[in-house]
């Protein structure tokens, strides 16, 4: 593992198997991103980039291969070792937001916190940089329906950070935006990677938006084909 | 709407509870307080009577006078009771002048003692059963009971020894038992002899049932009557079981619903206890609030009952049965929601995530 990687990846694969059929998703996948890089993984449908997002993520177990994500192996660890990554060194922003609908942007919020056993009472107080940097400071309390598009990727983000995870992982994260939403949240996420050395893993096939990261990593037919070198 | 309609479902058995065991109750109640309402000290009953029936009249008539003369014998009297035909009431017959010495007599709401049992077939009837009756019973109604047509002569207060009364020659001659009576209740000079006659009462007349009234109304219970028992055994199994099958349906179709929510818990780090937590305590909510449900529905079907039969049926508020129900509804509530919870914590977050 190289120095300053907070995830090494090493002849990583992964099989599907539906049925008697097998469909290999990844093939061989090795890669190394430093700590505090933003990194694009772009690449066409079914290139297996969703699939390196679940497995460095902790939501699927990789078939063979070395997954070395903020010092834990995903490779070698149970069920409930991945959740505990979940809770403790990653998170997540999803193209579909995935807030709860039921509660207001703050319960939200909360209930990472509370997942993540980090006390809640002051979060709005610890998270003010956050809350104003992202523009939510004044919607915790409607509900995901109240909110456009973009205010609820800007609660997701921010649920994503309150836990202060190691790495952020984001999964299409302006898929479901209109074009002045997306320069907006992937402006933050360039601004949350440089003021507090984020480190942030984001899948896209957007090439604009992948330009926003350090680092533009391509794949295709769950490899790697084109992977500039870290800076 | 599933949640509320799971709770109402939850409640209707804990309703059928709490009201099955509220009218065995309220019957007692009901029994205790018209036998106190006689006033006597003693009972004199047949050995083989039965104990929700007055008995058979096969005491002679005769006794009435001899127990009478008993030493601290205030005053003796003698009733025969001839079932009415409809859930338990019974038709008693009283010496009325007598029956007014010892217990003070009637409260009249209609008619008055002065034209009571003046004629064969003259009835007096307490509000309760007159309520009961369609239409509602007033002085100068008819009704038929025992193929015969009775005449209403008296609307009375409930709470003395029965609900529907006649004159004790006329229920004798009428029922063909003329010289028998089927209990006496004695009345003694002062309540502290009560234990001396009972005594010297259980040797004179061996082939008797003797009580005093303090006994016969500790024995008024429900652990008396074994099928009520029973019964209240069965209804509880078939709440445990709606209850179960309710919440185990509703925490199913919850955890369905809810599909994508447990994902993105699971994907914020929710351990499987957490998230199978999160069903027990909605499923636990679901128990509270369907018994608080019943409490109120058993209030309801205690209106019911006193509109439609508050003479054969009365039901009492059972406070002391809400956490046994609380207890059975939580237990099945929490027993449902297992096997939906099992699901909701084996689901694959990234399966979950992508429903739709």
């Amino acid at each position: 593992m190289n120095n300053g990687a907070i995830i090494h990846i090493r002849d990583l694969r992964k099989v599907y198997h539906t049925g008697k059929v097998s469909v290999e998703a990844l093939r061989g996948v090795n890669l190394e991103v430093p700590k505090g890089e933003f990194l694009s993984v772009v690449g066409p449908s079914g290139s297996g980039k969703s699939t390196l997002f679940h497995i460095v993520g902790g939501l699927t177990p990789p078939t063979s291969g070395e997954v070395v994500v903020g010092g834990i192996n995903v490779a070698d660890v149970s069920d409930a070792k991945r959740t505990e990554l979940r809770r403790t060194q990653v998170s997540f922003v999803f193209q579909k937001f995935n807030l709860l609908p039921n509660l207001s942007a703050r319960d939200n919020i909360r209930t990472a916190l509370h997942i993540a056993g980090r006390p809640m009472d002051h979060f709005e107080k610890d998270l003010r940089d956050v809350l104003e940097l992202l523009g939510i400071a004044s919607r915790l309390d409607h509900r995901p329906s109240e909110m456009s598009g973009g205010e609820q990727q800007r609660v997701a983000i921010a649920r994503a950070l309150a836990t202060k995870p190691a790495i952020l992982l984001a999964d299409e994260p302006t898929g479901n935006l209109d074009s002045a939403n997306s320069l907006a949240v992937l402006n933050l996420l360039r601004d949350l990677n440089k003021r507090i050395g984020q480190t942030i893993l984001m899948i896209t096939h957007n090439a604009e938006a992948a330009d926003f990261g350090d680092r533009i990593v391509h794949m295709r037919d769950g490899q790697i084909v084109e992977i500039p070198a870290a800076a | 709407m599933r949640t509320l309609l799971s709770v109402l479902l939850i409640g209707v058995p804990v309703m059928l509870i709490l009201t099955l065991v509220g009218v065995s109750q309220g019957f007692m109640q009901d029994s205790r307080q018209r036998t106190r309402g006689v006033g006597a000290d003693i009972i004199v009953r047949p050995s083989n009577s039965s104990f929700t029936s007055g008995g058979t009249s096969s005491i002679p008539e005769g006794y009435v006078a001899k127990l009478a003369e008993v030493p601290h014998v205030k005053q003796a009297i003698g009733v025969a009771t001839a079932l009415a035909g409809k859930l338990f009431n019974a038709i008693i017959g009283i010496d009325y002048p007598a029956f007014q010495q010892m217990s003070g007599g009637f409260t009249f709401i209609e008619g008055d003692a002065a034209h009571v049992f003046q004629q064969p077939g003259d009835l007096v009837v307490d509000t309760s059963y007159a309520a009961e009756q369609h239409p509602k019973l007033h002085v100068g109604s008819r009704l038929q009971i025992l193929n015969r047509t009775w005449r209403v002569t008296g609307v009375v207060e409930t709470g003395k020894l029965g609900h529907v009364f006649a004159s004790l020659p006329d229920l004798q001659k009428y029922t063909g038992t003329e010289g028998k009576i089927s209990q006496i209740y004695l009345k003694l000079d002062t309540p502290a002899n009560t234990d001396a006659v009972l005594a010297d009462l259980k040797n004179r007349l061996p082939e008797y049932s003797i009580f005093s009234v303090q006994e016969w109304i500790d024995l008024t219970s429900v652990d008396q009557i074994p099928a009520v028992g029973i019964f209240v055994n069965v209804i509880i199994g078939i709440g445990i079981f709606t209850g179960l099958f309710v919440v185990s349906l509703s925490m199913y179709m919850a955890v369905l619903q809810r599909t994508r929510e447990i994902g993105i818990l699971k994907s914020l780090g929710a351990t499987k206890g957490f998230v199978m937590s999160l069903i027990l305590c909605e499923a636990g909510f679901m128990g509270i609030g369907g018994t608080i449900a019943g409490i109120a529905l058993s209030f309801g079907s205690r209106a019911a009952l006193l509109q439609f039969v508050p003479a054969s049926l009365p039901q009492a508020i059972v406070p002391e049965w809400w956490p046994k129900v609380l207890l059975i509804a939580l237990g099945s509530a929490l027993l449902g929601a297992l096997y939906p919870g099992m699901i909701a914590v084996r689901q694959d977050p990234i399966e979950a995530l992508s429903y739709e």
